[in-house]
């Protein structure tokens, strides 16, 4: 069994202007794909964990393994997070949900572009929520995964840098900015318990 | 004597607690060269964003923070303290690591690649690692697999006097292992990504083009003093 790269679900020039074609033409590329490609060749070498999910792989493996199942499921996640149609004030249950933890939307915003640009290195802001659907942000680091703490993601937001550089070099702020431009409320509503 | 003691009570209340700042300032040091002198290894593009904005911004939050810090300390208030520990590794790491970085590298014109026979840790490198060729391969091979960002070292150790080859992440001053820094490699993507995209190893290659070995002589030979 080969691991294999999900698709992107949107043209690689469909975020733009927010996000350049660029950017996502090497995000997905050359990163994404690149993931993909060394837990293959990880996988060639029939290791006991070969052919597991990806979920399996990031509760039970550590290391290299982890790191690549991880990034792996993290960047799927984050094509998902954003859409071609995404951005402006959350509708649905999350909307609720949201107040709910937060106070309101604004407040939310906040802390969650706070998370996503004051992380130190590389990683990943998140917003989580357990089997209450209570709603909780949290980060994660280089590949970490908050479904290895438990957690259930709902949306993600990747800070490596090479998420920004080409469109905003250093500006992190600008890039976290952007990416409310983009936050898909739809694929969030999905995530939550019914 | 009563009204003497109100008044002393008042202007006690109306006094600062501590109005001024004990808190060191450090500041961005100068490049040894112009932001385009290591090009076509390292563009100019790359430099001056690492040097003015990346390295600036270690700068100016490392001065934040320690002055956040020192007012902390002034108040006695510990967790204050302990909670300002992280930026200020982070961010004085940042500052340390790349200092060193831009005396590390040099123009090919004044020496960048040239690792001297003559010098005593081309010398020791060679003892230890077979040739320089081979000791870049070890170095490269580690630096690369650094996950998420970080450096790769040549280091000192003064209880061996030998050298070392270790990688670190993040921000994290090789000085938190004891080592001495010779040379430092920083594989943030900030460091590599408008020249070479992912292509780590490409940049790990081409970078031992601008290595200063001048430099990592000076600080083998100020190391290694008994």
């Amino acid at each position: 069994m080969t691991y294999e790269l999900p698709p992107l679900p949107y043209a690689k020039n469909a975020l733009a202007p927010h996000l350049s074609e660029e950017t996502l033409n090497f995000h997905y590329e050359k990163h994404h794909r690149g993931y993909v490609n060394k837990l293959n060749q990880l996988a060639a070498e029939k290791p006991a964990w070969a052919g597991k999910s990806y979920e399996e792989l990031i509760k039970t493996e550590s290391g290299v393994v982890f790191n690549q199942a991880a990034q792996i499921w993290n960047h799927t996640f984050y094509w998902k997070s954003l859409s071609p149609n995404g951005g402006g004030a959350p509708t649905g249950k999350i909307a609720e949900l949201i107040n709910e933890a937060f106070g309101s939307f604004d407040a939310f915003k906040e802390k969650f572009s706070a998370a996503a640009s004051g992380h130190f290195g590389s990683g990943w802001a998140w917003l989580v929520r357990d089997d209450n659907n209570k709603l909780q942000i949290v980060s994660t680091h280089d590949a970490g995964n908050p479904i290895k703490d438990g957690h259930n993601p709902v949306l993600t937001c990747d800070v490596w840098e090479h998420a920004y550089y080409i469109d905003f070099r250093n500006d992190r702020p600008k890039y976290i900015a952007t990416w409310w431009n983009l936050v898909n409320w739809e694929f969030a509503n999905s995530n939550l318990k019914p | 004597m009563m009204i003497t003691s109100r008044r002393l009570l008042n202007n006690a209340a109306k006094a600062p607690s501590r109005s001024f700042s004990t808190a060191k300032k450090f500041s961005l040091p100068a490049l040894p060269y112009n932001y385009d002198a290591l090009s076509p290894v390292i563009s100019g593009n790359i430099m001056e964003l690492h040097h003015s904005k990346h390295h600036n911004a270690y700068v100016n939050n490392l001065n934040a923070a320690l002055e956040q810090y020192a007012d902390a300390e002034s108040k006695n208030d510990v967790g204050k303290m302990i909670a300002l520990q992280s930026a200020i590794k982070f961010n004085g790491g940042g500052h340390v690591n790349h200092s060193i970085f831009w005396t590390n590298l040099a123009p090919t014109k004044e020496g960048g690649g040239f690792a001297d026979p003559k010098f005593h840790v081309v010398q020791a490198i060679t003892k230890k690692f077979g040739s320089v060729e081979a000791f870049v391969t070890k170095f490269n091979s580690q630096t690369a697999a650094v996950q998420g960002s970080g450096w790769g070292w040549l280091g000192f150790n003064r209880n061996t006097h030998d050298i070392e080859v270790i990688t670190l992440p993040n921000q994290d001053p090789l000085s938190v292992t004891g080592l001495v820094p010779l040379l430092g490699v920083d594989v943030w993507e900030h460091a590599y990504y408008l020249d070479y995209k992912n292509a780590r190893p490409d940049y790990l290659k081409e970078i031992w083009k601008v290595v200063n070995w001048k430099n990592v002589e000076e600080r083998y030979l100020e190391a290694s003093k008994k």
